[in-house]
């Protein structure tokens, strides 16, 4: 039963705060371009792996979905995206959603960070504004963010 | 994962946050959260599971539908409480002058390989060291083990990462092992507990521990239950 100690020991950190939370209203899920970005760490075969604690991202190309796991962490269950990538990113349910005219569009691009970090200064202040424009330049309006 | 839907609302994308742990989520407040009580790497809850997968993402979506803040907690839940023991048959020693975990990780090469065959190597080696250097890591943690202090030990990188490869090759042979896709923390209990392997990986981090050495350098060789 190693989750609920694991998810207890993940409960003493705090959480950032926000004084103000944007909202941004999208276009009809219809119409919008969904992309995926996960803190699990992921990238391609080609790239380079993520750092204990880097901040950064790498982007993921939606049509090359050779993705591998870099989390650092110990402390989650890596059998099942081992098994099925979609257990963390699920681009082929968005391919079928959008097949089926739910969403849009799936995006041509996707991001990872690494999650699991004490410090998240610099992804509030330089990856994360970073990684938002990439993926807005790129047409995205709707964005799932799936933890690791 | 919360910090990361602050910023992208700000800066103009429409965000739906999944959370694993109600508390994380609840204390960030995404603009739109969906707390899944799923197993930690499990966010969309069920590999392979696809009808599983499209409700969790069809509740997601409609969280897009929220004029204001919100947090959701989807329907179903999936616990590792109940879940299987992993039983996987155990490769038979085949040479009784090697260490019996070196003899395993042998042994187990073509379960691992049948693995990456099925599935990729998606989780499996590569972080520092590849499949065909398990045999080789795993012996510098048996020395480790048996008192040498880890920096002379020839670890071919920083503990925590070389054991994640390990543990990502045991995990994999057990893939390779089963007929269906274990439940989760069943490959990670069966590694610490069942194999030979695992046994020298918590009895390496146990010296480490009682030597003295700084927790950073052998506090992660194990999920924190351990």
């Amino acid at each position: 039963m190693p989750d609920k100690d694991v998810k207890a020991s993940g409960e003493r950190f705090e959480a950032e705060s926000f004084e103000t939370v944007a909202f941004t209203t999208p276009p009809k899920l219809s119409e919008a371009t969904v992309a995926v970005v996960s803190t699990a760490a992921l990238h391609h075969e080609d790239q380079t792996n993520f750092a204990a604690t880097e901040t950064g991202y790498r982007v993921l190309k939606n049509n090359l979905r050779d993705y591998q796991t870099g989390q650092w962490s110990p402390n989650f269950d890596s059998l099942g995206f081992a098994a099925d990538f979609n257990t963390i990113i699920p681009l082929d349910r968005l391919d079928e959603l959008a097949k089926q005219g739910v969403i849009g569009k799936v995006s041509d691009i996707h991001l990872s960070y690494a999650g699991s970090q004490y410090d998240l200064s610099a992804v509030r202040m330089d990856s994360g504004p970073a990684g938002a424009k990439l993926l807005k330049d790129a047409g995205v309006d709707v964005v799932l963010l799936t933890p690791v | 994962m919360s910090t990361l839907a602050h910023v992208f609302e700000q800066a103009g994308l429409a965000t739906i946050a999944l959370g694993s742990i109600r508390k994380q989520i609840a204390e960030a407040a995404p603009p739109r959260g969906l707390w899944c009580d799923f197993p930690l790497g499990r966010p969309l809850g069920k590999p392979g599971d696809a009808a599983f997968q499209t409700r969790v993402l069809e509740h997601a979506f409609s969280l897009l539908d929220a004029t204001e803040q919100v947090l959701e907690e989807f329907a179903e839940r999936i616990s590792d409480e109940d879940n299987e023991a992993l039983s996987c048959p155990m490769p038979p020693r085949t040479n009784k002058a090697l260490h019996p975990a070196l003899d395993e990780v042998r042994g187990l090469r073509p379960a691992y390989d049948r693995g990456i065959a099925l599935y990729g190597n998606r989780a499996a080696t590569g972080r520092v060291i590849s499949a065909d250097e398990i045999e080789e890591a795993l012996a510098t943690l048996v020395r480790v083990s048996e008192g040498t202090p880890w920096t002379e030990a020839g670890i071919p990188g920083i503990p925590a990462r070389v054991v994640q490869d390990i543990r990502g090759y045991y995990e994999v042979a057990a893939l390779g092992l089963s007929d269906h896709i274990p439940s989760a923390w069943a490959g990670a209990s069966w590694f610490f507990d069942e194999t030979q392997g695992g046994k020298v990986v918590l009895n390496a981090r146990a010296a480490m521990r009682d030597a003295g050495e700084e927790r950073q350098n052998w506090y992660y060789m194990a999920p924190v239950d351990r």
